[in-house]
């Protein structure tokens, strides 16, 4: 294999979603895909600095951008978030003006010649075949994309917007049922958590009651703010709205990992709120 | 030394808004050979057309350019005035002024008259080398191919047929009807669509002068106007009609059952079959690919492997006319005819590429046309409207406009014309089926021009209470047995939320499977749509680029019935118009080889796209090639391919063209 990619991890990685960046560095290395940490990488802006200033929103994540582009190499991210910057921000600096205006910004010198990729666009399952050892047999997954991941379609390009497909086949590769169901690009609240909590517990309750109705044991999820949102606020959504979900959710990498024969220790299946290691266990995945 | 005129015309401001004209008739004034020049307003006008007459008669002009329009426009229009002053019609040579400069050069008036004038100065030198032509004459068949059986292309065939000529009718499916016969009612009269299609379809089974070919399609085309020569592709229908009484026995015996096409999939049909009850011809066809006793045959033929698929002859066993004929094949026809009325229709959008409407995950939501279908009275639910899924009857009906039209994303930028009045038909219909139902229809704008359009439109929101919402459908999902529709409410400025029962999706009309390879094989235009192109937009809307190959019905654009019938019936009578005619002239700007030049290689024969040149070989052994001059289109492109240069198209030859470049630099 000996596929290379500079690997943009990005804060919440490194934070929140720590058992994100484990769980995916740990299944590349066992892919045999070299993430290489960018050097002196930076926050890309996230969720806030575009609902404050257009420019800071582009060149935030093209600094990292630049730094990808000297090492050469095309630039990998897990983060729905970093990845919808990272993508917006290249296309954005296609303006010719934009370019200029950035490169005078940071005093260096920038062809945005850089490929952003998401994990899941690298371990495409009809690209590549994975050495699975412990199939996810019994297990029905919903897989959740959120909005970011397919978003814009024309700058992001990645699957069809509305029903994407490439971790639903993950999935199925790995010998998991991924269940068909309707939100699987439906806005989750994002980062409103802190200003409107109330949005956010009905946009993810609604979500979390689908993917109930559509059967499935847990949820896989490719963006650490989806994850937060459907992970934290169970408890929440019980007192409001009576329903108690006690649905695990997972990053896909998780359930890669599983499948690859890592443990749930190795791969921070305990860092959940709702924990995911008693259901994983009834089906003997755990 | 020849007495050439020059006339330039304004178009209105067209041209002169542009280009300076006084400056371009100075500049003509001193071109070689030039003797008289003059403008006008509107050349093409009356006025306009004496003036030159005049002028050529005046001044004895014999070779005349006229700045104008491009020659698609006016060229004939000018050969006539040419030829009314007495001179030979292709004497003439047009500077395209117009498309190829003003409309084109309107920000830089200099350089538009700069360019003017060195486009005059072309044609001059070009129509300078210009010789008499003359046109030849060539016989004719007076019998008419009709290419599609809907009720544009049986209109068509019917009053060609009524004209006293005979008329071939190819139709791909077993029967003719086309989608009107899919049809429930049709909108502003709720006329009973089947009621009054077939008398129109059994007229066109029953004529005298019309052959039916059904299951059948068009091969291949050759020829040209008047001669065509045509391949048509009879496909077998292991059952002999002319023994076959119709009587339906085979049908109601077959045990193999398959989703009806006719249906859309949402009732069966049984393995012999004829698609619908009205059906014409009135006898079934056998579907090979389901047939269980061809199904049995090839495994035995090709020694498959396991247990064999279960034997059948139930329809041979039971026909009373010994009808069945299971050594029918596949087979090519070829007949010549005179003129081609392609009228292929249309197929619905394919919806499944809107994943936000569930992409065909759920069975509630379906087509208009699969709701005609459930609202027919002889269709799969005998007319009841009911949910595919479970069977009940929709209390809350949903439909969603322009799925398939006006969205630049799914490549369908135009609008399909029907589908805002078939809505309201819908909306009034199901009313009248089950007066609890509510009906809620989502659209971009309500379409309504034509006659008695919009008060119908306006009848199924006042009368029949269907609630119009301005905006589109984000979403659909399935919540148990309800389908939630997520949409906007633009008016209203806020989001809405729908529990419906059914989803009706008005997909957009495009062209028929195969239309761009049918264009392909007859040689004529289509766009980026597989629309077939008219040979003009506005007054050639029924005829093609190609003489003797005239259009009608939705293979155009999206139509409704009456004007598919009404561009059925122009394209015949512009059939019986060429037929009326007891000759047909030849254009004379054809190929000519010039036997002293011409080596023999015949790479011109390989070249040639209408197969125009043949092989002959001179007393003394020589070969050489020949040019077939009905069959030569002026293409040109053998003058290019020619080595020698012994081939040269009339009209346009080397010297012509040659004279018209050089005079760019002398």
């Amino acid at each position: 294999m000996g596929s290379v990619y500079s690997y943009y991890p990005g804060c919440t990685q490194l934070s929140s979603a720590k058992e994100f960046d484990v769980s995916a560095r740990l299944v590349c290395r066992k892919l045999g895909i070299d993430l290489r940490e960018l050097e002196d990488w930076t926050c890309c802006g996230a969720s806030a600095a575009h609902t404050i200033d257009e420019l800071l929103s582009i060149v935030l994540p093209a600094r990292n951008l630049q730094i990808a582009e000297q090492e050469g190499l095309p630039l990998a991210t897990a983060c729905a978030m970093c990845y919808s910057r990272l993508k917006i921000a290249a296309h954005e600096l296609g303006d010719a003006a934009k370019l200029d205006q950035f490169k005078e910004i940071i005093g260096r010198d920038f062809h945005n010649t850089v490929q952003v990729v998401h994990l899941l666009e690298i371990l495409d399952s009809e690209k590549m075949s994975f050495p699975v050892e412990k199939p996810l047999q019994d297990l029905k997954i919903a897989c959740y994309y959120g909005c970011l991941l397919t978003r814009p379609r024309n700058i992001v390009g990645f699957d069809d917007e509305e029903n994407p497909h490439k971790m639903d086949k993950l999935m199925s590769s790995l010998g998991a049922e991924s269940v068909e169901w309707g939100f699987k690009t439906e806005c989750c609240g994002a980062s409103l958590p802190f200003s409107r909590p109330d949005v956010v517990l009905k946009l993810s309750h609604r979500i979390l009651y689908h993917v109930r109705q559509a059967g499935a044991d847990c949820v896989a999820v490719a963006c650490p703010m989806c994850h937060s949102n459907l992970d934290t606020r169970q408890n929440e959504m019980k007192a409001k709205y009576k329903d108690d979900f006690e649905l695990p959710v997972l990053y896909f990498t998780q359930l890669l990992g599983l499948a690859l024969g890592f443990s749930a220790h190795e791969l921070g299946l305990e860092k959940h709120f709702v924990d995911p290691r008693p259901m994983l266990k009834s089906k003997e995945l755990a | 030394m020849a007495r050439i005129g020059v006339f330039i015309c304004h178009c209105g401001t067209n041209i002169g808004g542009v280009v300076d004209i006084p400056r371009v008739l100075e500049a003509a004034k001193e071109m070689p050979q030039v003797v008289f020049v003059d403008g006008n307003k509107y050349t093409c006008s009356e006025p306009g057309q004496a003036s030159v007459r005049e002028a050529i008669i005046e001044n004895q002009l014999d070779k005349v350019v006229i700045g104008s329009c491009s020659p698609r426009m006016h060229e004939r229009t000018f050969r006539n005035t040419v030829a009314s002053a007495g001179l030979n019609p292709y004497l003439l040579e047009i500077a395209n002024l117009r498309e190829h400069c003003s409309w084109v050069h309107g920000y830089d008036k200099e350089e538009a008259t700069a360019k003017a004038i060195e486009l005059i100065k072309m044609a001059v030198a070009k129509v300078s080398r210009h010789e008499a032509l003359f046109p030849k004459e060539a016989g004719i068949t007076k019998r008419a191919l009709v290419i599609g059986g809907g009720v544009a292309g049986s209109q068509a065939a019917l009053d060609i047929a009524n004209a006293g000529y005979e008329v071939v009718l190819v139709e791909r499916e077993p029967t003719i009807g086309g989608r009107m016969a899919q049809l429930d009612k049709t909108f502003p009269t709720l006329d009973c669509s089947a009621c009054i299609l077939a008398p129109k379809m059994v007229d066109v089974g029953q004529h005298p002068n019309i052959t039916l070919r059904t299951y059948a399609e068009v091969r291949k085309v050759g020829g040209f106007v008047g001669n065509f020569e045509v391949e048509i592709l009879q496909r077998a229908k292991m059952v002999d009609h002319t023994k076959c009484t119709g009587c339906g026995t085979c049908w109601d015996k077959c045990p193999e059952k398959v989703d009806s096409e006719f249906d859309l999939g949402l009732g069966k049909r049984t393995a012999i079959y004829i698609p619908f009850p009205q059906a014409v011809p009135p006898k079934p066809v056998i579907d090979t690919d389901h047939c269980r006793h061809i199904k049995y045959r090839q495994f035995m033929e090709e020694g498959g492997e396991g247990k064999p698929p279960p034997k059948c002859l139930i329809c041979e066993k039971l026909c009373p006319a010994e009808a069945i004929d299971w050594s029918q094949q596949d087979e090519i026809i070829t007949e010549k005819f005179g003129a081609i009325v392609v009228a292929t229709g249309f197929k619905t959008f394919d919806y499944t590429a809107y994943e936000e409407f569930g992409g065909g995950r759920y069975p509630d939501v379906i087509t208009s046309l699969q709701l005609e279908r459930l609202m027919n009275a002889a269709g799969p639910t005998d007319g009841e409207v009911v949910r595919p899924s479970d069977g009940a009857h929709p209390k809350t009906v949903v439909f969603i406009s322009c799925v398939g039209s006006r969205d630049e994303r799914k490549q369908r930028s135009y609008c399909s014309k029907v589908c805002c009045m078939y809505m309201a038909k819908h909306a009034i219909m199901l009313k009248e089926h089950d007066p609890d139902v509510q009906c809620y229809i989502f659209y971009i704008d309500i379409r309504a021009g034509g006659k008695d359009f919009d008060e119908f439109a306006r009848r199924a929101q006042e009368e029949y209470g269907a609630l119009y919402l301005r905006g589109r459908v984000s979403k659909i999902y399935q919540d148990c047995k309800k389908l939630i529709v997520l949409g906007e409410d633009t008016l209203m400025g806020r989001p809405v939320e729908i529990p419906a029962d059914l989803v009706v999706l008005a997909t957009g009309i495009e062209p028929s499977d195969g239309a761009a390879e049918l264009a392909q094989t007859i040689n004529i235009s289509y766009d980026t749509h597989n629309f077939f192109v008219e040979a003009h937009v506005k007054l050639r809307p029924v005829e093609t680029q190609m003489d003797g190959i005239f259009l009608a019905g939705c293979c155009v654009g999206p139509r409704d019935i009456p004007e598919s019938v009404a561009q059925g019936s122009a394209a015949a009578s512009k059939v019986t118009d060429l037929f009326s005619q007891e000759r047909l002239v030849t254009d004379p700007m054809v190929a000519v080889i010039d036997a002293m030049k011409c080596t023999g290689c015949m790479l011109c024969a390989t070249i040639c796209p209408f197969n125009a040149i043949d092989s002959q070989t001179t007393r003394d052994g020589r070969i050489m090639a020949v040019v077939n001059e009905s069959l030569c289109k002026g293409c040109g492109l053998c003058t290019a391919a020619c080595r020698p240069g012994a081939a040269n198209l009339r009209g346009f030859t080397q010297q012509q063209l040659l004279a018209e470049v050089t005079s760019l630099w002398q």
